[in-house]
């Protein structure tokens, strides 16, 4: 157990480091760093000049050791186009983001769980065949896309939510809907099928044989079990919402994390580029550490073990 | 007539997979045949017909079947050569993820040890960044060219064959019949080639289809942002984000590329899930 933890622990710092290697490198792809940071028209000497200053003609393994020294202190950098530090940037957007996808998140468990439910203890019925098709259409429809067409409705049309922006709870609605989407679509389908197996389990015909009412063993017997697995998928799935978050935060200028790096991506801002990559993807690690452990606090079979 | 029976049995048993297969059967052949079935030259503008409704309404005329766009641009045309677009980057780059996620997977699941270690500790690594980020960023870094799009999406896609495969090949390595034929003296390589990657195949062949459909929502999503195949050439995610502007206007710009990502994607998912249903059952729980 307490080996397995650490096991656990070790890689997730090794997929740390790789992260941080990659976001280092990704400066690098385009070639010379000093040619894309300086505006166009810049000396030789101007280039040479600045390369020396900020060290690109060390070693790779010199400069990445530096960035990694000062990725620690959190210092990632100055912002090009900001001119300040790009960490407390990025700090600074993230709560926007974490309410838009913790809300998605819960948005879609909360309409999953009970439509999974549903159909599954009314397997082949009309409810069954209409979840079923929600969650297809849900798993092919683009998100943004989704999002244009329910700002056309609520916001043009009836104009009961507001387009764009971060304001009150109605603000919230409509992008943590389309973030919601897939994730619900992908959801109702595992409860579904997690149910159906868990209520061909012997307990629960146990409880249905002392009497049970189909209710109390749905709800209290089958649910906590079929609940496990949804625990993984949902942290698994956390880098796709906060994919899905950077799309969507465009699509409704939502002053969060990924707005801001698509723009630093299309300004050609690195520092933040690199910043931001590191951080998210750093906060997927940690996230699914997090459901790892938890899983083996949640599953006694495996606590034991 | 056995072969309309047949066929009449087929639609019986599993309408929706046939639903997908002709619904993806569509797609392709407006891919393919874009240059016969266009009724306009896809980025010719003519700024006297822009922003004209679809054929249905009252101000629409059956020369732009799905109206115009700010441009005067045919909308169905525009579709008819976006198909191409999205079908060459997701074909082509779930092939490519497909080879190399398969060749990892193999090499991971076979040899085991320190080059299993070493590869899914790549794909940890890989699977912890938000793929649309990585894309986003990486296309933005080498420019947005078709041969640059696939290469991006292939990174997005190989790390679920990997996983997969080496879970089969492991299980395979062990078997009887495999460790029976390795006594008998063959080589691994003839081992792998012969007698695991053709039990791996029908797997593969289902996770290369769901991946197709995932691929096209990313690709279209990464145009929508600005950063797909660049203009003039059609593509539905830039068609979508172009109509954005004259939502109240003329909605129907970006109400029809949505539509077509939709309905492709949800015809590759209904074939994917039929392969699945026929090929290999088991693997409901993995994909």
């Amino acid at each position: 157990m307490r080996a397995y933890i650490a096991a656990r622990l070790a890689t997730a710092v090794l997929v740390v480091l790789g992260v941080s290697l990659v976001s280092f490198l990704l400066t690098f792809l385009t070639g010379d760093p000093a040619e894309i940071m300086l505006p166009p028209g810049a000396t030789a000497e101007h280039i040479a000049q600045f390369r020396a200053a900020w060290g690109y003609d060390d070693p790779l393994f010199v400069q990445y050791w530096r960035f990694l020294r000062r990725a620690v202190h959190g210092d990632f950098g100055v912002s090009l186009r900001h001119g300040q530090s790009s960490l407390p940037l990025i700090a600074a957007r993230l709560p926007a983001t974490l309410q838009l996808t913790v809300t998605a998140m819960l948005l879609a468990i909360a309409l999953a769980v009970p439509l999974g439910v549903l159909a599954a203890a009314r397997r082949g019925s009309a409810v069954d065949l209409a979840a079923m098709g929600v969650a297809l259409l849900g798993q092919s429809v683009p998100n943004f896309w989704l999002a244009i067409m329910m700002i056309l409705l609520f916001a043009v049309s009836w104009g009961i939510l507001p387009t764009a922006g971060r304001g009150g709870w109605t603000h919230v609605v409509m992008p943590a809907a389309a973030i919601a989407i897939n994730l619900m679509a992908l959801l109702t389908r595992l409860v579904r099928t997690t149910m159906i197996e868990v209520l061909a389990e012997d307990y629960v015909r146990t409880g249905r044989g002392k009497g049970l009412r189909e209710i109390a063993v749905v709800a209290r017997h089958a649910l906590p079990n079929a609940l496990i697995p949804l625990v993984t998928v949902v942290g698994l799935q956390f880098g796709y919402i906060l994919g899905g978050a950077v799309v969507i935060e465009t699509v409704f200028t939502w002053p969060g994390v990924g707005l801001f790096t698509i723009q630093a991506i299309l300004n050609r801002d690195y520092p933040v580029v690199q910043a931001s990559v590191f951080i998210l993807a750093t906060a997927v690690v940690v996230i699914n550490l997090i459901v790892d452990l938890l899983y083996v606090w949640l599953d006694p079979r495996i606590r034991v073990s | 007539m056995p072969r309309l029976a047949r066929a009449i049995r087929l639609v019986r048993k599993s309408p929706l997979t046939c639903a997908g297969a002709l619904i993806v059967g569509l797609v392709i052949v407006a891919a393919l045949g874009a240059p016969l079935l266009a009724t306009t030259d896809p980025i010719d503008q003519d700024l006297t017909a822009a922003l004209k409704p679809p054929a249905w309404h009252a101000d629409g005329s059956a020369q732009h079947p799905l109206g115009t766009d700010h441009l005067g641009r045919d909308v169905y045309s525009r579709l008819v050569y976006g198909a191409r677009i999205s079908l060459a980057i997701s074909v082509l780059a779930a092939l490519l993820g497909a080879a190399v996620g398969v060749a990892a997977g193999l090499i991971a699941g076979y040899a085991g040890g320190r080059s299993d270690l070493v590869l899914m500790r790549i794909v940890d690594l890989n699977l912890a960044f938000p793929l649309i980020l990585l894309a986003l960023a990486v296309v933005a870094l080498l420019g947005a060219s078709l041969r640059n799009l696939v290469f991006v999406m292939a990174i997005t896609t190989w790390m679920i064959y990997a996983r997969v495969v080496r879970g089969m090949t492991l299980a395979l390595r062990d078997q009887e019949l495999i460790q029976a034929i390795r006594a008998l003296g063959a080589r691994d390589a003839r081992i792998i080639v012969r007698h695991i990657l053709p039990n791996l195949l029908p797997a593969v062949m289902v996770i290369w289809t769901l991946e197709v459909a995932r691929v096209i929502l990313m690709e279209s999503a990464l145009s929508f942002l600005g950063l797909g195949v660049p203009p003039p050439t059609p593509t539905w995610g830039r068609m979508l984000a172009e109509g954005r502007d004259y939502l109240t206007a003329a909605g129907w710009i970006s109400v029809f590329p949505g539509l077509a990502i939709m309905v492709t994607v949800l015809g590759i998912n209904f074939l994917g899930d039929g392969l699945r249903d026929l090929l290999d059952p088991r693997l409901r729980r993995q994909t």
